[in-house]
């Protein structure tokens, strides 16, 4: 059964026409970790932002629904909503550095939402904290909690937000490039502790990234963007075998090969992202002329 | 880990802050009860008048009396006391007017910064309008329509300088409202409001403390500058604005009239404005 539904998700940037996701659908069932990935701009952080409602001001859902745990968020109102999302979902964010309030101690931080949205006590809840922290290998928990972020290194402070995330026994993660911005010796055992503990704790995880290297080693499914449309979604072993679509197998081709230095880097061809783009605009005429029918 | 060697930047920028810190708070506090204590410390009555002790020169100068320490002006009446009851005035003003205007200014400024949307374009455009008008002329213009007196001068500083807050804090609001712990905090199902106090605020407050400071400062020129063209309070309470325009008349024959408020009000603007940066690198959780 799946977790989370979005089914025809489509969002404009707020004031014009401009689309940013074109009728996303997609399907991430309990405890199964579901890549996103795709260029720059292709809308796969707005997917886990819309998940979780906090895309940015700018950017207006125009329709589609998002359905979490069977409800649909965008039926709420928003102060139900956040308080749905606050008890089944959590964000990894991208960059440590400016996920933490910085006037805050680390302790809070962690036992906010237990106390504010599950009602714990705050004894319990930071009993919970220092044994999440412990979970993620920090050393000396106690002390950390009493700690600023800024006193804590980045690999560090990634560790704490991922013990935070799972603080609330969240159903659904989304891991927003987390070691995007990490140091590359980091990045792998960050890496491997988000998929420790996503497969301890059974959480289902959305997870958005561009580098497909990381896919293969911790999703079972992914969705392939361009332009904001899904272009191909499929289970992780046949798209490494076999991918379906002609810019899934570029973008695959395009992935450098640390085995082989001498190799230049493979661009996606001019022809595949035309034919990309045909087949988007090509989506967007019979989807409009629907529309004005409809 | 934690770093408390202090082997980087850090220890450096503290030890400045805090001389900083010491001399302009020194100042101002030594200045603070000076005016508390003004009745009883003051040598002399700041309103006597006696032309026969007409601009005495200060006690270091030949031809000074005893007990007029910094002199006194064309009327006899004794500088360092009127300075001494000026900065009553002075200080009430910096106080009240700077806090008011933070208060009013700051709310504001978050409000546009952190909400956005019609709450920003609201506040934004009256921003907009508001620094449209001529600071000095509307000053006047309000307490020639109001009548000069204390609450005039508190209201016309805080009419004209709200903006300066609003502009500074809501600048400072949306970048905050931008980072990933603000997204993280409303994930974790943290209400729009709740999120403004615990996760902007404090991360505004440095900033805040540092324009209080300088609204202060700049409360206590204003002040002057309306007691100078003569519409602060009665004309008969020493202001040191006030001081300086009469100081400035007989500059030639009784320099102290003009310099020693002058040099006071300079130390007080400056105080006011260091102090703000103190506190601003003590405050600052970064450089903390």
């Amino acid at each position: 059964m799946s977790f989370l539904t979005i089914t025809g998700l489509s969002a404009k940037l707020r004031g014009t026409s401009f689309p940013i996701l074109r009728d996303v659908s997609l399907r991430v069932s309990a405890g199964e970790v579901h890549g996103l990935v795709g260029e720059s701009g292709a809308g796969k952080s707005m997917i886990g932002k819309a998940v979780l409602g906090i895309l940015p001001t700018s950017v207006e859902i125009t329709k589609g629904r998002i359905e979490l745990d069977g409800v649909d968020l965008l039926s709420l109102t928003p102060a139900e909503r956040r308080r749905r999302i606050g008890a089944t979902a959590a964000l990894i964010p991208q960059d440590p550095l400016t996920a933490l309030n910085p006037s805050r101690r680390i302790g809070p931080q962690i036992t906010d939402r237990l106390v504010d949205i599950l009602k714990w006590p705050r004894s319990r809840a930071e009993a919970r904290a220092r044994e999440l922290l412990a979970e993620v290998q920090i050393p000396d928990p106690d002390r950390v909690m009493r700690s600023y972020p800024h006193e804590l290194s980045g690999g560090m402070r990634q560790r704490i937000l991922i013990a935070s995330a799972f603080a609330a026994e969240p159903k659904l993660i989304v891991a927003d490039e987390p070691t995007t911005a990490l140091d590359v010796t980091v990045q792998k055992q960050i890496l491997k502790l988000i998929a420790e503990m996503q497969a301890r704790h059974g959480t289902a995880l959305l997870f958005v990234t561009h580098d497909l290297g990381v896919v293969s080693k911790v999703c079972q499914s992914l969705s392939v963007l361009y332009g904001g449309k899904v272009v191909e979604a499929t289970g992780v072993r046949d798209f490494f075998r076999e991918p379906a679509h002609a810019y899934s197998r570029a973008l695959l081709a395009a992935t450098p090969k640390y085995t082989d230095p001498a190799a230049s880097l493979t661009p996606v061809p001019e022809a595949v992202i035309a034919a990309v783009q045909a087949e988007i605009a090509a989506h967007d005429r019979t989807h409009d002329r629907s529309a004005r029918r409809g | 880990m934690v770093d408390k060697s202090g082997a980087d930047g850090r220890s450096l920028i503290r030890r400045r802050a805090g001389l900083k810190l010491w001399l302009s708070g020194g100042w101002l506090a030594t200045l603070a009860l000076a005016a508390i204590l003004a009745p009883w410390i003051a040598p002399q009555d700041p309103l006597a008048q006696d032309l026969f002790l007409g601009r005495l020169p200060p006690v270091w100068i030949q031809g000074a009396e005893p007990g007029f320490y910094l002199g006194t002006d064309s009327l006899g009446r004794d500088v360092l006391s009127r300075i001494l009851y000026g900065a009553r005035l002075a200080l009430i003003v910096a106080l009240v007017a700077g806090t008011v205007t933070c208060v009013i200014g700051a709310s504001l400024g978050l409000l546009a910064g952190f909400l956005r949307g019609w709450v920003d374009v609201v506040i934004s455009r009256a921003i907009d309008i508001w620094m449209a008008f001529p600071p000095v002329l509307f000053s006047i213009l309000l307490i020639a329509v109001m009548g000069p007196g204390l609450q005039s001068i508190i209201l016309a500083i805080v009419v004209i300088d709200w903006t300066r807050f609003a502009r500074v804090v809501r600048a400072e609001a949306m970048a905050q409202g931008a980072m990933d712990y603000v997204a993280s905090a409303q994930v974790a199902g943290r209400g729009r409001i709740s999120t403004m106090l615990t996760e902007i605020l404090p991360n505004v407050l440095p900033t805040i403390i540092a324009l209080l400071t300088l609204e202060m400062g700049i409360a206590v020129i204003v002040e002057a500058i309306l007691s100078f063209v003569n519409l602060s309070i009665s004309t008969d309470d020493p202001t040191w604005g006030g001081m300086i325009a009469e100081g400035r008349t007989s500059i030639h024959q009784a320099w102290w009239v003009l310099i020693f408020p002058l040099i006071t009000l300079f130390l007080t603007v400056l105080s006011f404005s260091q102090l703000g940066e103190g506190l601003k690198d003590r405050f600052d959780p970064v450089l903390r």
